[in-house]
C-alpha cells in the first residue's frame, strides 16, 4: 500500500506523445466502463448482488464456486460475488472523502502559502517537508492501529498525509498564475486578496487539481485496502475488498476466488481511476 | 565543488536532520497517549490488567511525571541502545530487530533489484518507441504498477505461481542462499511489481525530455554511434531523476515489504510491525517506527548529497540546489 505522498508517481506528468493527441484512447474507454460498473456496484450494490452481504451460512461453510454461488462462499458461507459488489461501497466512498478532503485543505493553504507567501508560506513549506521527511505509509499503519482502527480513523489520518504533497502541487500553481496579467489587473483595481485568491486564481487552478484529485482517489484506495487487509481499516464484518482479502487469504487454496475477486477488485478499479486521471492530467497541461 | 565545500555541504544537511529526528522521536514516543484510554492499560497491551500490574507498569515507565519527563527519561535510554521490552514475551526490542532485520534486507534488496532491473529497460523502451502500441502497453503496465498493491499482486502471485503451477513455495523464508532465492522470489516480484510503475514513469518521462535535447541532435549529426549516444549520454543524465526519487521508492519498497511479508507469512521486520500493532505492543512499535524513520531520514540526506555528486552543473554551483 502506498500511503505516502500523493500517488508518487502521479507527480510526474507523463509527456504528451504526439500519436496521442486527438480522441479518447481505448484503453481510457475501457477505464470508464469499469468505473461506471464499480460507481453502479457502490449505488445499487445490496439490490444486484443475489444474496444479502452478511447473510452467513455456517452449515454451509466454504463451497467452490458454480451452482448457487457463481463465486463460491467465504468461511462462513457468505456469498464471494455478493461481498464483492456490495463492497464497492466502502471502496468508492473512503477515497472520495480522503481525495477531496484533502485538496479542499490543501487548496486553502497552498493558495494562502502561495498567494500571500512571507511567513504564512515558510511555515507551511516547512510543515510539507516535515511531511515528506517521513515514511508516511508506515505512519498510517502505526497511527491507525494504535490508535484503535475503523474507518473514519482510517480516513482522517489519510487525509492528513495527503494534504502535504496536494499542497506542495496547489502552491505551485499558484506561483505560476502569480505573475500573470490579470493578476495584475485585479490587484491595480484594488480587488482584495481574498477575493483575488478564491474568486480569480482558483477557478484557474481548478482543471490540474480535479486530474490530480483524480489520481488521488485511486492512490487513496489502495491505500485503505491496504489497512483493510491489514485488519485495521474497516471493522470485521464489513463486505470491503481489503478486509475480504484479509480475511480470505487463508483458504487460497481451497476457494481461491474468495480472494482473487476482491484483489483483482481493487487492481482494476483503481488502475481504470489511474488510467482516467494521468488522462485528464495530459489533457489538462497542454 | 572543492572537496571542503562538499563536505561543509553534507555536514549542513546532517544538522538539519537531527532536529528533525529528535521531532520525529517525540512523535514516536506519544504513540503512547494515542491509544485510546489510559496509556498503562495501553502498555498492559491485550494481557490481563490487574490493579498490581498496572501500578507496576506505571511505576516502571514512570507514568506518573509529566510527559516531557517522561520523554527524557525515554530519549536517554534509547541513546543508550535501549528501545525497551516487549509487552508480549518481554524479550528485548532491539534483539527482536535484529532477528527480524536480515529478511527484510534481502527482500528489499532482491525487490529494488526487480523494480530497476525491469522498470529502467521498459520505460527507456517506451521513450525510444514514444507514441507507438509499445509505448502504449508499457504506460498501461505502468499505471496497473501503480495501482496494484504488493498484497493485491502477491496473491495473484501466489495463487498462480503457488498453487496452480506449484513452481515456487508457498510459504517459509528457505535455508541457505540459494533457498532463501528460491522462496524469497515471489515476494521480491510481488514487491518490485508495486514500485516498478513509478520507475517506468520517471525513467520515460526524464527520457522522452532528453532525447529532445539539442545535444543529442548535435550527436547525432555528428554521425556518433545511435547506441553510443544513448547509453553514454542520454541514460546518464535520464538517470539523474530516478536517483532523486531514491526517497520514494524505497518508502513504497518499505511500505511494500509490510504488506508483502503478511501476505506471504515472512518474519521480517514488517510483519513485526504489524504484529505489534495489531497487539498494541508499544515499545516494540515505537522501536520499529524511530528505526524505520531514521533510517528514512539519513536515506534523504544521502541522496541530497549523491545527486550534487552525479550532476555536474550543482557540483559546479551554477543551479541552486
Amino acid at each position: 500500500m502506498k500511503l505516502e505522498e500523493t500517488a508518487p508517481a502521479a507527480a510526474i506528468p507523463s509527456p504528451v506523445a504526439p500519436g496521442e493527441r486527438g480522441g479518447v484512447p481505448v484503453t481510457v474507454w475501457i477505464a470508464m466502463a469499469f468505473v461506471v460498473v464499480a460507481v453502479a456496484c457502490a449505488l445499487f450494490g445490496p439490490r444486484i448482488a443475489p444474496y444479502r452481504a452478511n447473510e452467513q451460512d455456517l452449515l454451509l461453510g466454504t463451497v467452490p464456486p458454480g451452482g448457487d454461488h457463481l463465486a463460491g462462499t467465504d468461511l462462513l458461507g457468505r456469498d464471494v460475488l455478493s461481498r464483492t459488489i456490495v463492497g464497492a461501497r466502502t471502496a468508492l466512498v473512503g477515497p472520495t472523502i480522503v481525495a477531496v478532503g484533502a485538496f479542499a485543505i490543501a487548496t486553502v493553504l497552498g493558495l494562502l502559502s502561495g498567494y500571500i507567501g512571507g511567513v504564512i508560506d515558510s511555515l507551511v513549506m516547512r510543515w510539507v517537508d516535515f511531511m515528506f521527511a517521513l515514511p508516511g505509509p508506515l505512519i498510517a499503519i502505526v497511527i491507525v492501529g494504535v490508535a484503535g482502527g475503523g474507518f473514519w480513523t482510517a480516513v482522517v489520518v489519510l487525509v492528513v498525509l495527503f494534504t502535504a504533497p496536494d499542497t506542495r502541487i496547489v502552491r505551485s500553481a499558484v506561483l505560476e498564475q502569480r505573475p500573470l496579467p490579470y493578476i495584475e489587473a485585479a490587484r491595480t483595481l484594488g480587488i482584495s486578496r481574498s477575493r483575488i485568491m478564491f474568486i480569480h486564481i482558483l477557478p484557474n487552478i481548478l482543471p490540474i487539481v480535479a486530474a490530480y484529485v483524480v489520481l488521488d482517489f485511486a492512490f487513496a484506495l489502495v491505500s485503505l485496502a491496504g489497512l483493510s487487509f491489514l485488519g485495521l481499516g474497516v471493522s470485521p464484518g464489513t463486505a470491503d475488498w481489503g478486509r475480504m482479502l484479509f480475511e480470505n487469504r487463508t483458504i487460497l487454496f481451497t476457494t481461491p476466488l474468495a480472494a482473487l475477486m476482491p484483489a483483482a477488485a481493487i487492481v482494476i478499479t483503481a488502475g481504470s481511476i489511474n488510467i482516467i486521471g494521468d488522462w485528464i492530467y495530459q489533457r489538462m497541461s497542454r | 565543488m572543492k572537496g571542503e565545500r562538499l563536505w561543509t555541504y553534507v555536514l549542513r544537511r546532517l544538522l538539519v536532520a537531527v532536529p528533525l529526528i529528535l521531532l520525529i522521536s517525540l512523535g514516536v514516543f506519544a504513540l503512547v497517549n494515542l491509544a485510546p484510554g489510559d496509556p498503562a492499560r495501553a502498555l498492559v497491551g491485550s494481557r490481563q490488567a490487574t490493579p498490581e500490574t498496572l501500578a507496576a507498569i506505571r511505576e516502571k515507565f514512570h507514568l506518573d511525571e509529566p510527559f516531557l519527563a517522561q520523554y527524557l527519561i525515554w530519549l536517554k535510554a534509547v541513546l543508550t541502545g535501549d528501545l525497551g521490552r516487549s509487552i508480549q514475551g518481554n524479550q528485548l526490542v532491539t534483539t527482536m530487530i535484529w532477528q527480524r532485520l536480515p529478511l527484510t534486507v534481502y527482500l528489499g534488496l532482491y525487490g529494488s533489484l526487480v523494480a530497476l532491473g525491469l522498470g529502467i529497460p521498459l520505460g527507456v523502451l517506451a521513450a525510444f518507441r514514444r507514441g507507438t502500441e509499445v509505448d502504449r502497453a508499457v504506460v498501461t503496465l505502468g499505471v496497473l504498477g501503480v495501482s496494484a498493491p504488493a498484497f493485491a499482486t502477491g496473491i495473484f502471485l501466489l495463487y498462480v505461481f503457488g498453487v496452480m503451477l506449484n513452481w515456487f513455495p508457498t510459504f517459509g523464508q528457505g535455508e541457505g542462499v540459494v533457498g532463501r532465492i528460491w522462496h524469497l522470489t515471489l515476494p521480491a516480484v510481488a514487491l518490485g511489481v508495486s514500485v516498478m510503475g513509478l520507475v517506468v514513469k520517471i525513467t520515460r518521462a526524464s527520457m522522452i525530455e532528453e532525447l529532445l535535447k539539442d545535444y543529442v541532435a548535435f550527436a547525432r549529426a555528428r554521425g556518433l554511434d545511435r547506441r553510443r549516444v544513448t547509453v553514454a549520454y542520454v541514460l546518464r543524465n535520464a538517470l539523474i531523476p530516478v536517483v532523486t526519487a531514491a526517497g520514494l521508492i524505497v518508502v513504497g519498497l518499505l511500505t511494500g515489504a509490510v504488506l508483502v511479508e503478511v501476505t506471504f507469512g515472512l518474519p521480517g521486520l514488517g510483519s513485526l510491525l504489524v504484529n505489534a500493532v495489531t497487539q498494541r505492543d508499544i515499545p516494540v512499535i515505537q522501536g520499529i517506527v524511530l528505526i524505520l524513520a531514521i533510517f528514512v531520514v539519513i536515506l534523504h540526506v544521502l541522496i541530497d548529497v549523491l545527486y550534487t555528486l552525479i550532476d555536474p552543473r550543482i557540483r559546479f554551483g551554477r543551479v541552486e540546489a
